[in-house]
């Protein structure tokens, strides 16, 4: 690898690559990189590798982008080879913006003869199963979603407040107060604890049983996590992948795109068990879960080891502050959780509701918020 | 261990990533060659350092032979859910403020004073507690001291912001005394973990160097035993390291790590065994997995099995 090429071109042509590959790279990055060269002997591959694993990227998972991307910048590898691996990331087909249709500026802008016309089409809505939604409705159910406040109930938190009659007395706003006085700690005051909000956790199962519903659950979730801080949302299908980040994005088109395309296994077959112990092993007992709600979006339908399931639900229950599974079959006159995923998961369930309609996940996001 | 070898980075810093991992070795840990060379840029561009890694990879180890290395004092923050302010940078010592009021009001002092001097009085340095962050941009030690920020994740986005802050421009500001800046030359050396229970966000991890601490391999094992553990022969240290290998390949709650084996390592040798087998490695499973399904996981696997392969791979070099 000799070149004579200064360090700075070098370094910008490499952060191109790494972008072109869909890695995140900042210049301030960029420039780190420039001087961590300037320390070390280009000579060495190891060093100019580990030079740029260090500074450009930020993740584990970016790991191998960043290897392939290296051995063909670096290496002069083929490139080719490499770009037949990849997988080509499948999509969630959206519906598109119809004119009238999905404008939140519009909706909101009162005097409209069409809100009421709209939200009378959304009370219609609210009972019809998810499965027999056409785009539209969906599109509609969208922004019923957003004005859901999902939310878990708050928990005690270290930090304590300022109280009239607390129990614990603050000694520095006693300070403070006693310097109005003279010196003469007169006046006590007290403090509380503080309240925070719990995390909650979404799991969606986005296998190939579930596609009906899963479409509108996503945007249940999106939802959820673009509303406000402390959730955590996962797809779970063949295999787990976090979905957070994407999902995060204020633009509900967007994000569901986002998501569309980093869910690799949209619509594919289900091995709940393994992908919960994936949860758990990763993310769930590391801290995620712990004293955290967990909701579980799936039809219980698992082509692995219902023991695996049961034991990894087991598992998410001793450590989860509420366990909540929502099944949009459970509905179905007759209905008796046979799948034998759910009939594994059933006894480490605090909360086993519906999830076919609107209405069902109004009562879910009370379910979450400890209404019920 | 020749005294020659080692050196601190104040008087001679090192030249090459691998005068860092020499270094390191001769104080009792042995990094790969990716942490090597994350130290060696954090040390020679004096940028702050995350690690993230499994829990027991030896994540805090580094802050800590950072520390016997350059000689720098350790300076640790743990965070945890609801860290603050009064926790994480400084605090007010209000009952020795409450004294010292009652005392001026005693001695009639505080009559002749207005309010506002009494308020300067009040805050002082000396009614000032320290804690770890203002610690390390205000020492005025010879040697700059290792600043261990622990669990980053469990701290909350606001302390995270803030401790942005902090790593850019290394002051803090106590609105009632000033502000508390070291210059770049006495930058402390930054060390953050984070076990990854939830993202560190960009902006942070945009100040810092990022490396991903992976549990060691075998060789590396080996040494890090031979060298934490020396009274364990080199066979021994070999079947242990072994041992847990394979215990990582068996889909465990909680793989052992690092200080795992150590630990095994350490009660075999308290137990005077020389040999791994069936009886004593059944005896000590707790040291090394301390999940009950783990243990029974093991079990099923078969203790036998898991003996006779460390010693295969023990003794096969």
């Amino acid at each position: 690898m000799t070149t004579d090429a200064p360090a700075e071109r070098i370094a910008v042509a490499f952060a191109r690559v790494l972008r072109g590959a869909g890695l995140q790279v900042p210049l301030g990055n960029v420039l780190t990189f420039v001087e961590a060269l300037g320390t070390l002997d280009l000579e060495r591959r190891d060093a100019v590798y580990w030079a740029g694993r260090t500074t450009l990227v930020r993740r584990p998972e970016d790991h191998p982008l960043y290897d392939r991307a290296f051995a063909v910048f670096w290496e002069r590898l083929g490139a080719t080879d490499d770009a037949d691996d990849e997988q080509e990331p499948l999509k969630i087909t959206l519906t598109t913006d119809d004119d009238e249709g999905g404008d939140s500026g519009e909706a909101e802008a009162s005097d409209n003869p069409q809100i009421t016309l709209r939200f009378s089409a959304v009370e219609t809505l609210r009972n019809k199963d998810f499965a027999e939604y056409s785009d539209d409705e969906l599109h509609q159910a969208q922004a019923f979603m957003h004005r859901l406040r999902v939310a878990g109930p708050p928990r005690r938190s270290f930090r304590r407040r300022a109280h009239r009659r607390g129990r614990h007395p603050d000694l520095r706003r006693t300070v403070r107060a006693a310097l109005r006085s003279g010196g003469e700690p007169i006046d006590r005051r007290w403090q509380e604890p503080g309240e925070r909000m719990r995390r909650l956790v979404l799991l969606l199962d986005v296998s190939g049983s579930m596609e009906p519903y899963a479409r509108a659950m996503l945007r249940f979730v999106q939802a959820a996590v673009s509303g406000r801080q402390r959730v955590e949302a996962f797809a779970i299908g063949t295999r787990l992948t976090r979905i957070t980040r994407e999902l995060g994005s204020r633009d509900p088109d967007k994000a569901l795109a986002l998501a569309g395309q980093r869910v690799h296994d949209w619509s594919g077959g289900t091995r709940l068990g393994e992908c919960l112990r994936e949860f758990n092993d990763q993310w769930g007992v590391r801290g995620m879960a712990r004293g955290a709600i967990v909701v579980v979006l799936s039809d219980g339908w698992d082509r692995g080891d219902p023991a695996v399931l049961g034991e990894q639900m087991q598992r998410l229950h001793r450590i989860a502050h509420d366990v909540v599974w929502v099944n949009p079959l459970k509905v179905t006159p007759g209905y008796a959780p046979l799948a034998r995923g759910m009939a594994a998961a059933l006894p480490h369930i605090d909360h086993f509701v519906e999830g076919h309609s609107l209405e069902a996940m109004e009562r879910l996001a009370a379910t979450i918020a400890g209404d019920v | 261990m020749a005294p020659g070898l080692t050196f601190t980075p104040m008087d001679r810093p090192p030249a090459t990533p691998d005068d860092v991992a020499r270094a390191l070795s001769d104080h009792g840990y042995i990094p790969d060659e990716g942490l090597a060379t994350a130290i060696f840029l954090a040390v020679t561009l004096r940028r702050p350092l995350l690690l993230e890694g499994e829990a027991g990879v030896g994540k805090t180890e580094v802050a800590k032979v950072l520390s016997r290395w350059t000689g720098g004092r350790l300076i640790r923050l743990q965070c945890y859910e609801g860290i603050d302010a009064s926790q994480a940078v400084y605090d007010w010592d209000y009952s020795r403020q409450l004294l010292h009021l009652r005392a001026a009001e005693a001695s009639g002092e505080s009559r002749g004073l207005g309010t506002e001097a009494l308020e300067q009085q009040l805050y002082d340095e000396r009614f000032l507690l320290k804690r770890a962050l203002l610690e390390a941009v205000s020492h005025h030690d010879a040697v700059p001291p290792v600043l261990l920020i622990d669990e980053v994740d469990r701290a909350d986005d606001e302390f995270e912001a803030f401790l942005l802050e902090v790593l850019s421009e290394f002051q803090v500001t106590v609105p009632e005394l000033g502000r508390f800046s070291v210059d770049p030359q006495h930058r402390p050396l930054v060390v953050l973990t984070s076990n990854r229970t939830r993202d560190v966000h960009d902006a942070l991890k945009r100040r810092c160097l990022y490396h991903w601490v992976e549990h060691p391999t075998f060789e590396r094992e080996v040494g890090i035993v031979r060298l934490r553990v020396p009274q364990v022969l080199e066979p021994l240290a070999r079947q242990v390291a072994a041992a847990t290998e394979r215990l990582r390949d068996l889909h465990l709650y909680k793989p052992p790590g690092v200080a795992e084996t150590i630990d095994w390592a350490q009660a075999l040798s308290a137990l005077g065994v020389s040999q791994l087998d069936e009886r004593t490695v059944a005896a000590t499973l707790g040291t090394v997995l301390k999940y009950r399904e783990d243990q029974e996981r093991t079990r099923q696997y078969g203790i036998a099995d898991l003996v006779k392969q460390a010693l295969e791979r023990g003794t096969a070099s």
